[in-house]
């Protein structure tokens, strides 16, 4: 192996800035990743109390919570923060700390542009949260028009730029990725040996490159009618309000991507190491990811059915045919636990928790591509219990599972798994609580963006169930926070490679030096560190060096 | 390791490849490969913008719609984009001579481009205090002046970064700071200023030339 080692200094570097300036002025991704994590982690919680005021005055008949106006900003307000501040930081954050190591890279690229991206963020977080003091953004997080153009408010011009501002932190980061990942990657870490977590970055990465520019634009054409007069969206004008439409999902269904990719990896390295197996079908995995990704810009008009403005056969064949890489996913998951050791650990849990409700999220989607369906259950709760379906089921899982994964290597710490199961099994039983009786509520005609419904309905049951869920879910973050606290609080014992896992990132310290690695193992398969441990299992070295070096 | 790169400490030199820090082992050079992701996104946003147009003008029985009127492409239309073509050659010569180790000549190329490129958005400028005081077209005419106005104004923007760009290649380049083989920052400029170009060739066609 080659591993030579470089003497370094003794003494450790000791540096003469405040350990908060340190932080504040750092280049170091793996710090940045960590600034991300807190800052989407506290927008996580910001958001889940406004889902709670949504759930409280929808869990019986009547307004006794909320007014009518406080409850458009609650639900807007919901969705721009969990999509924009929580889940797209969150992936990011994860995406900046485990990346470049997977890679066996020293940083990012472009080490100060990632700390633009992060501040741009708190810029553009800033931005959003001040619209509340400002009337607020009654608008949804679509921001249909001609409702964001016509509301006085001046909360939605704030929201307007808060969120070009988040679109730039994003295609800068989402460059930096790209180059990090096609230029910074370790001798023999070809692309298809790069861990399925750093591929899905990848497909993100490529994915908010293209569809952030749209969105950006559409959110400043809205500015421009609101402030300067503009026609894009007013007939009178010659403007057409299904204009935005277009240009909002050409952004929003690849959006949707954005926030699942990131969990698609991370299940698929936590998968693996907790089955004692390979990835199952790797070059079958990155293909359908590379599909998912490209499909992902042929679909947006299937959240337009019903304008009656979209070619209706093209839109559904598409989205039905997204189904068949998302298969191929799940079947490669399946097949890599099949046969294997299985540990349930706290990762592990959450792994499978995501794919059996993932699932369901796929399915109730697939039936929205049912054209008549759609007809049906457009904007009912239907639909709300689909994106929660692959949003919470999916995403925030996938987050969890990831938090818990890597946590050891974050801070040579292990979390707590007497918590973490008590954790999981509350979010996994809230959650289902709080999404299943939506199906119901969304084919009985329940529409969404409501605050008050009949009595008479029929539909008081399934919201109150619904709320009790919402709560659960909420109540499941406690033992986590917890869980953090006092783990924190204990000695650093986890040592470097906890889970006994297969990539580059658990070849170094926990938590890793600012440069990352010492030395680095030999890359020979998409398992390198697992070939360190199990030389007699490892493909040989290759026969001559190329170039061999004199 | 390329022929003429100066003998350098093969413990060093082990150290780059091992930890993915050697530039020189082929391919784009890192930040011109982050240019060319940047102009990705940035056609992305201009592609959008044509969306608009192209969708106004689809829909509309009648364009543009009654109470404004095309915008004749002859005159200062037509002698701006003559301009910013001629600054595109001016460009890639400038980006030769730097390529050939020519200092003054890059220098020279880089002046005469950022002086065009200035003299551009003034007549951009003035173009639109024409419209806006003689002519009463402005961004509230209708969805023609919108789209006119948004779509030349962030062409003119994208201008404007242009500059900025130049001047600090300019000033770098009299302080002699590129040779032959350090000058990624030209490069990446000089795609940049290609694609502000390419993007008004494409507004001229579509806003001026296409009735």
């Amino acid at each position: 192996m080659a591993t030579t080692t470089y003497p370094r200094p003794a003494t450790t570097y000791v540096s003469r800035r405040s350990k908060v300036l340190e932080w504040l002025t750092t280049t170091d991704h793996k710090k940045i990743g960590v600034m991300y994590i807190i800052t989407s982690f506290g927008f996580f919680l910001f958001g889940g109390v406004l889902a709670l005021g949504i759930r409280t005055e929808l869990a019986v008949p009547g307004l006794q919570f909320v007014d009518q106006a406080t409850y458009n900003q609650l639900f807007g307000m919901h969705a721009i923060m969990m999509i924009f501040l929580f889940v797209m930081p969150m992936t990011v954050g994860l995406a900046n700390y485990v990346v470049p190591l997977q890679l066996g890279a020293a940083d990012m690229a472009f080490p100060r542009i990632n700390a633009l991206s992060f501040w741009m963020l708190i810029a553009g977080a800033l931005l959003i949260v001040s619209a509340f003091l400002f009337g607020g953004a009654p608008t949804g997080w679509t921001l249909y028009v001609p409702l964001s153009v016509q509301v006085a408010a001046t909360g939605v011009d704030l929201l307007l730029l808060g969120l070009v501002v988040l679109g730039f932190s994003s295609i800068l980061g989402a460059i930096n990725f790209i180059v990090t990942i096609f230029k910074m990657r370790a001798p023999g870490m070809s692309l298809m040996r790069m861990p399925m977590f750093s591929w899905t970055t990848l497909v993100t990465a490529v994915l908010l490159m293209f569809s952030i520019p749209v969105i950006a634009a559409g959110l400043i054409m809205i500015f421009i009618d609101r402030n300067y007069g503009g026609g894009f969206f007013d007939p009178a004008q010659g403007g057409s309000p299904i204009l935005w439409q277009h240009i909002f999902w050409f952004f929003g269904h690849p959006e949707v991507y954005i926030l699942i990719l990131p969990a698609f990896g991370i299940i698929s390295e936590i998968v693996p190491v907790f089955s004692r197996k390979p990835l199952f079908g790797y070059k079958a995995f990155v293909i359908a990811t590379a599909s998912i990704g490209a499909l992902g810009f042929t679909v947006w008009a299937h959240h337009m059915f019903t304008t009656g403005a979209v070619f209706l056969p093209f839109f559904a064949f598409f989205t039905f045919l997204i189904a068949v890489p998302t298969g191929v996913k799940f079947f490669n998951w399946l097949a890599t636990m099949w046969g294997g050791q299985l540990r349930f650990d706290t990762p592990m849990l959450f792994a499978v928790g995501f794919i059996a409700l993932f699932l369901i999220g796929g399915l109730d989607g697939a039936f929205l591509a049912v054209v008549p369906f759609d007809f049906m259950v457009q904007d009912t709760y239907w639909v709300v219990s689909h994106i929660h379906y692959v949003l919470v089921a999916g995403a925030v899982f996938g987050i969890f599972a990831a938090l818990f994964y890597w946590f050891p290597k974050m801070t040579g710490r292990k979390l707590n798994e007497r918590l973490g199961k008590v954790q999981f099994w509350i979010l996994f039983i809230g959650t289902n609580v709080a999404f299943w009786p939506q199906h119901m509520l969304g084919l009985d005609g329940m529409i969404r963006r409501i605050p008050d419904y009949s009595g008479n309905a029929g539909w008081t049951e399934l919201n109150f169930i619904s709320t009790v869920g919402a709560f659960m879910i909420a109540f499941s973050v406690l033992p986590f926070l917890w869980n953090v606290f006092v783990t924190l609080r204990k000695p650093a014992d986890a040592g470097d490679d906890p889970w006994d896992a297969y990539s580059l990132e658990w070849a170094t310290t926990s938590p890793p030096p600012t440069w990352n690695f010492d030395s680095l193992p030999d890359v020979r398969s998409e398992r390198p560190f697992f070939d360190a441990k199990h030389p007699e299992l490892a493909p040989p070295a290759p026969e001559t060096q190329p170039e061999a070096s004199a | 390791m390329t022929a003429e790169t100066p003998a350098m400490d093969p413990a060093a030199q082990e150290h780059l490849e091992e930890s993915g820090h050697d530039t020189q082992r082929g391919g784009m050079d890192t930040a011109l490969l982050g240019m060319m992701l940047f102009i990705a996104s940035e056609v992305m946003f201009f592609a959008a913008l044509f969306a608009a147009y192209f969708n106004a003008r689809a829909t509309l029985p009648v364009f543009p719609p009654e109470g404004t009127e095309f915008i004749d492409p002859i005159g200062l239309p037509l002698f701006v984009t003559i301009l910013l073509i001629t600054s595109s050659f001016t460009m890639q010569w400038a980006t030769g001579r730097i390529r050939a180790g020519d200092r003054t000549g890059l220098n020279r190329g880089i002046a005469i481009t950022l002086i065009i490129g200035i003299v551009f958005l003034f007549l951009q400028l003035y173009d639109y205090s024409v419209l806006i005081l003689e002519d009463d077209f402005g961004i509230d005419s209708g969805v023609y002046g919108t789209l006119f106005y948004t779509l030349t104004g962030f062409h003119g923007a994208h201008v404007l970064g242009g500059v900025i760009g130049l001047s600090v290649i300019l000033a770098r380049g009299l302080q002699g700071q590129f040779s032959r083989k350090h000058h990624v920052a030209v490069e990446a400029v000089h795609y940049y200023w290609h694609f502000v170009d390419v993007v008004w060739v494409l507004l001229f066609l579509v806003i001026y030339v296409i009735k």
